[in-house]
């Protein structure tokens, strides 16, 4: 939260003159941290739990081409297409979920694979009927309001974060399936020990994870009104460097909604400032970098602050 | 059912995984209010013993009775709602959470109704601290600290003040002071005593003789799997244990040996 303010205020003072404070400047910082905020939650959780989701980025670029194949080529009702959207995230998720638990493989690797696979597939079946790896899509009033609502710059899936970001607080903090999480991440043998099932646990966590991403996906394809299987990439690697700037532990056991929020504020106001100071976006890169770098040693050192016998 | 009338019981068990056998033919009783030291070498086959009392395992041949009936146990879950509870040798705590979630996890008291059940917390910490009192662990007085922060003694108290809570007949304690040192071994042995006046069934794993002998009613010995001695408190000496644990057949001490703590 600290960070999160000082961030701002550095960028407040370089991109004044720019109208990073103004509303339209606060609202595009917003959007940005809202984006990757939702799926950066998930991938939060997921971490705490012990595992990783590399395969978000192709989930996003698949059901947003699914979503605009359907609607656009095949004329289908725009609230079928989303079920089947988030029907693919869920399927994705729960394959992600099952081969980690079952092969016990570290899922790094499991969701390194089906990021592959799933992008790949998305791309070649878009070539295949559409001859076009992207496409413009078709909505209903109904469907603009979930995912395309906007007040001037800002953007709906402002409220989607702030609505999960809720939720996932609650469950995390006053359910016990929150406590589970954390005891899978935290010693998953002594966890299975005392009676959770961590299997079902981390299933259901993945599934969330890509249900999050499937949300990301029909939010930039009603945004963009469009959708495209390239999509998405980005986030492979930016939701899970979110949430370790927002106190996640890489080796799992520890973190919380709230950190991971700050955390993509952080994100939003540096992608967004480096572009308002007018400063070349090449140098987000190495912002990111040294932050991440910083965050991953101020983790470890608080772990070990807190575990200090007192 | 009089007092001394085993709690649990295994009858002719063997285990065998994929051609090695690590147990043949093991019959021993636990009975309430009494401690039951498991003896054996590295690989003698103590935690598979274990790990089949305590549901991880089903034998591959032989019985466990339970109140003189015969049981299977499924899993740790059925193993613990029968009460039978296990310490393992890393306490099963989780280091980074708080005594109280580590104390209530798996088993955790919600309050409210359906989908809104929530995790009552101030209660559980009440409960958890009530608990874990009991055994001596005075120095928490916040169940938010974090159970990284205790000794190693004071996690063995906090998960027999645990296995206690919820009702265990039988402890299963697997090397439970191996990794401590004089003064926390100590306090430990002073909270199995605790745990045995109030009825309870001990297991008791152990390396170390001298252990064994300041806290054991009953002995087994294993050795490659099968049972190689069993005999009650008094009825060998130190000497003649240590022999049996290191192969021997405790007839003749053997003074070359000495025990490892
Ligand atoms: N899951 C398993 N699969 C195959 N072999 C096993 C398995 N578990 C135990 N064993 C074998 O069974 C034998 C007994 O092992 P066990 O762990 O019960 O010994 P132990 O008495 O607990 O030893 P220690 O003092 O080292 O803890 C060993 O030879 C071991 O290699
Ligand atoms: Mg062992």
């Amino acid at each position: 939260m600290f960070a999160a303010s000082f961030v701002y205020l550095f960028f407040a003072v370089c991109a004044w003159r720019a109208g990073f404070v103004s509303l339209n400047g606060t609202a595009a910082w917003l959007d940005t941290s809202a984006e990757v905020g939702i799926v950066a939650l998930a991938v939060g959780l997921l971490m705490i739990a012990g595992e990783f989701d590399l395969s978000i980025g192709s989930v996003i670029g698949a059901t947003s081409i699914l979503f605009a194949i359907g609607t656009n080529h095949y004329q289908m009702n725009p609230w079928i297409m989303l079920a089947m959207c988030f029907a693919l995230g869920a399927v994705t998720g729960l394959v992600n979920g099952a081969i980690t638990v079952k092969t016990r493989l570290p899922s790094f690797i499991v969701t390194l694979a089906t990021n592959y696979a799933l992008i790949g597939a998305a791309l070649g079946f878009s070539r295949l009927l559409t001859n076009t790896t992207s496409s413009s899509i078709q909505t209903t009033p109904g469907v603009e309001l979930l995912f395309g609502s906007q007040w001037g710059q800002a953007n709906v899936a402002v409220l989607w974060w702030l609505a999960l970001t809720v939720v996932a607080t609650i469950v995390l903090w006053r359910t016990p399936f929150g406590n589970w999480v954390y005891a899978t991440g935290g010693n998953e043998s002594a966890a299975r020990g005392a009676g959770v099932p961590t299997g079902f646990v981390k299933i259901v966590l993945f599934i969330v994870t890509s249900l999050t991403a499937t949300l990301l996906g029909v939010i930039q394809a009603v945004e963009f009104h469009s959708g495209n299987a390239a999509n998405g990439q980005g986030y492979v690697f930016e939701a899970p460097i979110v949430a370790v700037i927002g106190g996640v532990l890489l080796g799992g056991g520890y973190g919380s909604p709230l950190g991971v929020f700050f955390g993509s504020i952080i994100f939003g106001v540096i992608t967004v400032g480096i572009f308002y100071a007018g400063w070349n976006t090449d140098w987000l890169m190495l912002f990111l970098g040294a932050l991440l770098l910083a965050a991953v040693l101020a983790n470890s050192y608080f772990r070990r602050l807190a575990l200090s016998e007192g | 059912m009089t007092q001394s009338d085993p709690i649990l019981q295994l009858i002719g068990v063997s285990k065998i995984f994929a051609g090695t056998q690590a147990l043949r033919n093991v019959t021993i009783s636990v009975r309430p209010g009494a401690v039951l030291c498991l003896l054996g070498d590295n690989g003698a086959g103590k935690s598979t013993l274990i790990k089949i009392l305590s549901g991880v395992h089903p034998p591959s041949a032989g019985a466990m009775l339970v109140d003189g009936v015969e049981t299977r146990f499924s899993s740790p879950r059925e193993a613990r709602a029968k009460g039978v509870a296990t310490v393992h040798q890393d306490v099963g705590a989780i280091p980074l959470m708080s005594v109280t979630r580590n104390f209530f996890l798996g088993a955790e008291p919600t309050r409210g109704w359906g989908p809104f059940r929530l995790f009552d917390s101030s209660a559980a910490a009440v409960a958890a601290l009530a608990a874990i009192r009991e055994f001596g662990l005075t120095r928490v007085t916040d169940g938010e600290q974090l159970v990284g922060t205790l000794s190693g003694g004071e996690r063995q108290a906090l998960s027999i003040a645990r296995a206690m809570y919820f009702g265990a007949r039988v402890l299963i304690l697997d090397e439970p002071t191996s990794a401590l040192g004089v003064k926390e071994a100590a306090k430990v042995l002073s909270l199995v005593k605790a745990a045995r006046t109030r009825g309870i069934g001990i297991v008791f794993i152990t390396h170390n003789a001298r252990h064994a002998m300041a806290i054991g009613d009953d002995f087994v010995v294993l050795n490659q799997g099968a049972v190689a001695a069993s005999f009650r408190r008094g009825e060998k000496t130190r000497e003649e244990v240590l022999d049996l644990m290191a192969g021997g057949d405790g007839s003749e001490p053997r003074p070359d040996l000495e025990d490892d703590a």
